[in-house]
């Protein structure tokens, strides 16, 4: 069950993983997610599907080694198998025809705005994406992003390529300085960046579509760890989203939710490669 | 051994020797102990102390425990055969009616059901036949000493379909199982068992025992379907049409949880009693060493509500090694609605109860960690719609306690991924599945519902009678084609 029939590394810690999940390949539609664990003892951690393949019934993530789980999963290669694998979870994002669609993907976002902007194109519309990270090096699926939008901006925080800065100046010139006329904005990345573009674009009342990555368990409704305020009201991530109107989602809010078990995560990934450099 | 003579020797017994016997209660792990384990409360009986509280039953004419049981276990019957010392023969009678004794005789409240009608304890110096420990003995015996095989008819060539692996779906699986359908069992979790395997903690229901019985299932053929959600991985029309199966029943049990909808609610360190629960039975949390999902602890644990829910909550609280652990609730002892048993058991174990307390606000840290908890004192006035004095607050009583962490346990609303899945089935105000009380019925064709997903939050020995209808009526529906 839920075999890795392709990994590939994409440098700093990022892996893509193809991973076998019938089911889940057959129903993924863009902005839905996956809950998966590494093994019988590990945690149900969510993570956004980067693509599906319905004729090879696999699924594509992108994973970080950040913590104890991504890094067993980094250890993992192609004829392994994850212990559990289930989805597709999460509402999908509304795709129709709006205009023009900016799609923002910052560092890791990118993977999971990759399917809503392919999507976005296929329903007609004229997609803008901009994609940025701290240099040339960390940009991750260009090539895919390219393919899925009639025009790529690219920002690195040093400026390696594309524009020096980071995407929200690249959104902002777009709105102020070309005035380009957007009928939606899909924003992907850190909570950091959906924060700063949500409030660039409030000012200029462009609807504007987030996606948000709260500590989950279930990830059906049932635990409400996923809980974010959107418009002072409480919505589970997992079933009420996890997209939401940038402009009424309380970003603070969810930033300091997601630093709850930080020193757990840490203590765990110590202990964790001290055992390993052991074997 | 000479059964006949023994048989014949027990039945000379008089009713007025029974009513002598004592009722033997189950011996339990030390409080002082077992509030920092999380091994299971009582012990259970020995043989020898089963036979005496067997004899206790005088065989009523018209056995009211009967009726009182919501899967109308013949009881009289197997706790006779418990006297005469076959307790195999006990667990065979039981298994006629109910699939899952070992769960039932430990988390049915029985004093609500059976032993409430039972006659002698209608009586005014004696006590009920403990009817829910003689259940919970023989299934035990019969797992350490019975060869637990189920007869299946031959089979009736259809398929159904079990939405939900908790007490409901397990429940109409095995009875249609038994009947001589296919059945399949499509569980969202990795681990089947719904309530009884996120919900219910070890100390209360060892998960050992829910595998035991979840086996007797597999081994008489129901299939098992871990990590899909029907609503999302598959949906119920797509089970009929694509997945071929004849009939569907849906239990998917309780759903999202309440909060209280009170500032600071979304600070760190305020669980709903689903979440902290499951990471602790689900995912295993208090076992630190081998399991990933962590969990937090403390001094001060204070969980609000009143439930057997809040009882689990604070129980494993204490276990988790907790200073104290607090049960807040807005109204008074009387209104509790947590079984008595939970209760003494957690107030043996050191758990406070602070009674007609409300809170009005959470407060937390720079870091948006709770450290305090604002309440107000309330008193009872008239009786509310659910027939209990409603709680009005007492002007000027607000005070503050500092606190680590807030568990909520005030009830759950209902889970939106199935009902807004399936077209043409039809729901209540509230959103949860219309099913007719006797049949599980609902207004789509094919389509049963019972548990949870139907009444609101109940009890598992509901959600298995539900199961239980359901299950004779999808036999009728599939043998006669008629809806």
């Amino acid at each position: 069950m839920y075999e890795i029939v392709g990994k590939k590394n994409l440098g700093e810690g990022i892996n893509l993983y193809n991973i076998s999940a019938p089911d889940v390949a057959l129903k993924a539609l863009p902005g839905q997610f996956i809950i998966l664990r590494v093994n019988k003892n590990g945690e149900r951690v969510p993570i956004t599907i980067a693509n599906s393949d319905k004729n090879d019934k696999t699924v594509t993530i992108l994973v970080q080694t950040l913590g104890k789980t991504t890094h067993l999963l980094s250890e993992l290669n192609v004829g392994d198998s994850l212990a559990d694998v289930v989805g597709p979870l999460g509402v999908p994002t509304e795709i129709e025809k709006f205009g023009t669609v900016v799609c923002v993907g910052g560092g890791f976002g990118i993977a999971a705005i990759y399917p809503i902007a392919k999507a976005m194109k296929s329903a007609g519309n004229n997609v803008i994406s901009i994609i940025g990270a701290r240099s040339k090096g960390l940009l991750l699926m260009e090539d895919e992003m390219r393919s899925a939008s009639n025009e790529v901006l690219v920002a690195t925080n040093d400026g390696s390529y594309g524009s020096k800065g980071i995407v929200t100046d690249v959104l902002r010139e777009l709105i102020y300085d070309k005035k380009i006329q957007i009928e939606r904005v899909i924003a992907i990345g850190p909570v950091i960046m959906m924060k700063a573009v949500s409030d660039l674009t409030r000012e200029k009342s462009i609807k504007t579509t987030v996606s948000l990555n709260p500590i989950m368990i279930d990830g059906t409704g049932m635990c409400g760890a996923c809980r974010v305020l959107v418009d002072k009201k409480t919505k589970f991530a997992c079933v009420d989203g996890p997209d939401f109107d940038g402009h009424l989602v309380d970003f603070d809010n969810l930033m300091n939710r997601l630093k709850f078990y930080k020193e757990e995560e840490k203590a765990s990934y110590e202990c964790h490669i001290k055992e390993h450099h052991k074997l | 051994m000479d059964k006949n003579a023994n048989t014949s020797r027990q039945n000379s017994l008089e009713t007025k020797e029974r009513l002598k016997i004592k009722k033997h209660e189950m011996r339990c792990q030390p409080p002082e102990e077992r509030r920092h384990n999380f091994k299971e409360v009582p012990y259970g009986y020995s043989p020898e102390e089963a036979v005496e509280e067997a004899k206790r039953c005088i065989r009523c004419k018209k056995p009211y425990c009967i009726e009182g049981c919501p899967v109308n276990i013949d009881i009289p019957a197997f706790v006779k055969l418990i006297e005469e010392g076959d307790f195999l023969g006990a667990a065979k009678k039981i298994k006629e009616n109910n699939s899952l004794p070992a769960i039932c005789g430990r988390v049915c409240p029985q004093e609500d059901q059976c032993e409430k009608v039972c006659t002698i304890g209608k009586r005014k110096d004696t006590l009920s036949v403990a009817i829910g420990n003689l259940e919970r003995f023989v299934a035990d015996y019969e797992s350490k000493y019975g060869d637990i095989h189920i007869e299946t008819n031959k089979g009736k060539g259809k398929k159904i379909a079990v939405v939900g692996g908790g007490p409901a779906g397990l429940t109409v699986a095995g009875d249609l199982c038994k009947m001589g359908y296919s059945v399949s069992i499509f569980e969202a979790l990795h681990e089947i068992g719904g309530v009884l395997m996120y919900g219910i903690p070890e100390f209360r229901l060892p998960k050992e025992i829910l595998l035991r019985e979840l086996k007797v299932l597999e081994d008489m053929g129901v299939e098992i379907f871990t990590n899909e959600v029907i609503g999302k991985t598959i949906t119920v029309d797509e089970l009929f049409n694509e997945r071929g199966y004849s009939a569907v029943f849906i239990g998917t049990g309780a759903g999202t949880p309440k909060f209280l909808n009170i500032p600071g609610e979304e600070l760190n360190g305020v669980y709903s009693a689903n979440e902290f629960l499951t990471r602790v039975n689900l995912m295993r949390a208090y076992n630190k060493s081998e399991y990933d999902t962590p969990i937090k602890c403390g001094k001060t644990l204070v969980v609000f509500g009143a439930g057997n829910t809040a009882m689990d909550a604070v129980r494993t609280g204490l276990r988790l090694g907790y200073d104290d652990a607090i049960i807040f609730y807005r109204r008074s002892r009387k209104e509790m609605t947590a079984r008595l048993e939970e209760v003494h058991h957690a107030e043996e174990e050191g758990v406070k109860f602070e009674f007609l307390i409300n809170p009005i606000r959470f407060i937390g840290d720079e870091n948006h960690n709770v450290t305090a908890v604002e309440c107000e004192r309330m008193e009872l006035g008239e009786p509310d719609e659910s027939g209990r004095r409603r709680p009005i607050p007492i002007k000027g009583s607000e005070f503050i306690t500092p606190i680590d962490a807030a568990v909520i346990a005030i009830g759950t609303n209902v889970n939106p991924i199935v009902p807004s899945s399936t077209p043409g089935m039809s729901l209540n105000k509230w959103g949860y599945i219309i099913a007719d009380e006797n049949t599980g019925k609902t207004t789509k064709k094919g389509v049963f519902a019972g548990g949870d997903i139907v009444t609101g939050a109940a009890t598992v020995i509901l959600a298995m009678g539900a199961g239980k209808k359901a299950a004779v009526a999808i036999d009728k529906y599939l043998e006669t084609g008629i809806w």
